[in-house]
């Protein structure tokens, strides 16, 4: 038994068991790390010169912005290494993620700090910096009686980050075989580089342990490898068994890092420089260079994309996720690309789930834009609306004066004006808190633009998005009030409006609401809320339209809800998913609404209202519109 | 010719020996929607653009069926693919993804 305390300060408590601090056994671990850093430096070299010039210079700016480099730092210490993204969905897969990142890392800091603390010279290249620091225990031999109290804590915390990682592994290993009790239903088919960089990263700790255990009573150890060490001794009667050890715990780590750059784990080296990326502002131009290399290798392709997406009610069709069209565009193929690219019903759900925050509905946007951007339109016959219609009259609200708040303009949109229930209800609204308005498409008018964003067709979206932002900006409304969500996310995001407040109708109806100029009354009826995803997951609405339903009714929990709502199936981002493909799914997201027994179903998109309506005979479905409208009297 | 003791207006006249066949078949083969279409109209009475340009699925069909491939070409152009014809296709015919294809079959010729 050592004692924890100094017996003579002038003795050294570390001294070189190896001279010249040299082993063979090392060289595989150092041709790994070699070839790995020489990979990724070409790869970073190759992300950074093809952003373009504007997209570099804001990468460079955010470097020097002290906001941007606490936020850079907080979002890789938190994504990166204690993955609070998983965490919050799932905690024991958050645990698992956390175990290795954090637990390796801090294996690695905490080795090299000790080295820094007792061996100070080793940190220099000429002296083995590549190596030592990794097997240090191999290389030193504790003075027995010498060992201080510093000395016995990183014994103890290397012992315990070591057991951190291994539970990790641990559940890892058992995630391998029965992912469903992690809480998750489908995991990704690894490739064959992933399943060598997998079984040596499964391989790597338990031969660290191996290697430490049977050289713990040279070089130190504390509760778990000392135990592990006499046990040993034990079993092979004495503790000279050692170098196999150290050589395949070698071998493990340089395989792993000569897999890693055709693996999934090619994520933990990417993800930060995804996060840099991102925080700058850049977003992604090509479908496979530049930032969208960058979320290429940051996927960790671990399949939460998978239970995400609601085309996967089927089977069948588990190849169109995520996950596998980042696979088929880092192996550049093509053809498999571009039929995954056009099959994304754009729901987002995949964005919003995913923890590294790949954002591959764009890169797939990006993708159909590829060609289909090149595609002729001939739109000189189109006319924006005029505002308030052939008329040209404003429609007036019920012979009150104007509010002070300015003029309102409603824009319904093309799938409203398919759905002319939600008009009429949205106007009975309007005309019932005595609202001066302008309708500005009540006689036909253009398309938001977006379903041309969806499909790629980027220029021409750019003409339609230009002629209405032009009726918009010469109406002198300082409000527009839309009823299709659709219509909303791209009004928001393209159309550059200054000066006018952008709102979907059902934030509008909570503000009259809470301005007194709108009461609701409230009834027996319970509710479930659909979250439609362009207004849920691509504008962030969730709390607004679900205030005024519990404003006039009981609202009930769906199965999934909020940000991991599912798709009513009606998406416009689907090119080629078939009419039976999306009645399945219509039926799927039907089944996640109706697990509480809701009397109605409630939403606040047309599309969605048209798609359930559609498929829902038992259970009535109506737009808020409508239920607001049927709800209030007249202040 | 023969006299039949009736005739066609050159402009409705089909002459099947110049036809392009080969359109409908490839384009069948890209979208089935092609030869499911009953023309029933739903998709030209719903159009957004119909409002202000001659903008028609239904009669895009019949002419790619009827080898008219350049009218066709024309009757799409002023598509915004807002996808109101797909929501009311009685045939559940996906026509965003058929408009695409025609756009895409007959782009450069």
């Amino acid at each position: 038994m050592t004692p924890f305390y100094i017996l003579q300060t002038d003795v050294p408590e570390v001294i070189d068991r190896i001279p010249g601090a040299y082993d063979h056994f090392i060289l595989p671990y150092c041709a790994g790390i070699i070839f790995c850093l020489c990979w990724l430096g070409v790869g970073l070299v190759r992300v950074i010169a093809n952003l373009s010039s504007s997209d570099r210079k804001a990468l460079l700016l955010s470097f020097v912005n002290p906001v941007l480099i606490w936020k850079n730092l907080k979002d890789i210490f938190c994504d990166c290494l204690l993955h609070t993204k998983i965490w919050k969905r799932k905690p024991l897969l958050g645990f698992m993620h956390s175990a290795i990142a954090f637990g390796w890392f801090l294996l690695i800091v905490l080795g090299h700090l000790e080295v820094w603390l007792f061996a100070p010279r080793h940190l220099y290249l000429d002296n083995g910096s590549l190596f030592y620091p990794i097997f240090y225990r191999y290389f030193i031999w504790m003075n027995p009686g010498h060992t201080t109290l510093r000395g016995s804590l990183f014994f103890f915390l290397m012992d315990l980050c070591l057991l951190y990682v291994l539970a990790g592994i641990g559940l890892a290993i058992f995630k391998r075989f029965r992912s469903r009790l992690l809480g998750m239903k489908h995991t990704t088919k690894p490739s064959l580089m992933d399943r060598v960089a997998l079984y040596s990263l499964w391989g790597i700790f338990p031969f660290r342990l191996l290697a430490e255990s049977f050289t713990a009573d040279l070089a130190g150890g504390s509760f778990l490898t000392l135990p592990a060490n006499a046990l040993l001794r034990f079993l092979f009667g004495d503790n000279l068994h050692f170098m196999p050890w150290w050589w395949a715990y070698s071998i493990v780590l340089g395989l792993f890092f000569v897999s890693l750059p055709f693996s999934r784990y090619m994520h933990i080296l990417t993800e930060p420089l995804l996060i840099l990326l991102r925080n700058a502002g850049i977003k992604v131009r090509h479908p496979r260079k530049g930032y969208a290399e960058a979320e290429i290798y940051a996927c960790s392709s671990c399949g939460l994309c998978l239970d995400a997406c609601p085309m996967n009610v089927q089977k069948k069709n588990l190849r169109f996720s995520s996950v596998y069209f980042i696979r088929f565009l880092r192996r550049h193929n093509e053809k498999k690309v571009n039929r995954i690219a056009d099959k994304c019903l754009q729901c987002g759900k995949c964005l919003a789930l995913c923890p590294v925050g790949v954002d591959s509905p764009a890169i797939r946007r990006r993708q159909r834009a590829a060609y289909n951007d090149r595609l002729a339109f001939d739109y000189s016959a189109l006319k924006a609306p005029v505002p308030g219609g052939v008329s040209g009259a404003p429609v007036a609200g019920g012979g009150t004066p104007a509010p002070a708040g300015g003029k309102v303009m409603y824009f319904a949109g093309c799938m409203s004006h398919l759905t002319p229930r939600i008009i009429k209800a949205v106007l009975e609204v309007f005309r019932k808190a005595g609202e001066d308005f302008v309708f500005a498409d009540e006689n036909g008018g253009l398309c938001c633009g977006r379903p041309l964003l969806l499909a790629g067709k980027d220029r021409a979206a750019k003409t339609v998005i230009e002629a209405n932002r032009k009726m918009i900006m010469e109406s002198g409304c300082t409000t527009l009030v839309l009823s299709c969500p659709i219509c909303l996310k791209v009004f928001k995001e393209e159309y550059k409006l200054q000066g006018i407040e952008v709102l979907h109708y059902t934030e509008y109806m909570d503000r009259l609401v809470a301005e007194g100029r709108l009461t609701l009354r409230k009834g027996e009826g319970s509710f479930v809320y659909h979250d439609p995803c362009e207004l849920g997951r691509g504008c962030g609405i969730y709390d607004a339209p679900r205030r005024l339903v519990e404003g006039v009714g009981q609202l009930c929990k769906a199965e999934k809800e909020g940000d991991e709502s599912v798709c009513c199936g009606g998406s416009l981002g689907s090119l080629t998913l078939s009419y039976d493909d999306r009645k399945r799914i219509t039926a799927g997201a039907l089944d996640n609404l109706l697990v509480n027994h809701p009397d109605r179903i409630v939403t606040a998109c047309p599309l969605c209202l048209k798609t359930f309506s559609d498929a829902s005979s038992d259970v009535p479905v109506v737009d808020i519109a409508e239920l607001v409208a049927e709800s209030t009297a007249r202040v | 010719m023969i006299d039949f003791g009736f005739y066609l207006t050159p402009s409705s006249t089909i002459d099947l020996d110049k036809v392009d066949r080969k359109a409908v078949d490839d384009l069948a083969r890209a979208d089935s929607g092609i030869r499911t279409c009953i023309a029933c109209g739903s998709c030209t009475a719903s159009c957004t653009a119909g409002v202000f340009a001659d903008t028609s699925v239904r009669q895009a069909i019949l002419s790619v069926l009827n080898g008219r491939n350049e009218k066709a070409r024309e009757l799409l152009s002023s598509c915004m693919l807002c996808g109101k014809c797909m929501m009311v296709c009685p045939r559940g015919i996906n026509t965003r993804h058929l408009i695409l294809s025609i756009q895409k079959y007959f782009d450069g010729q």
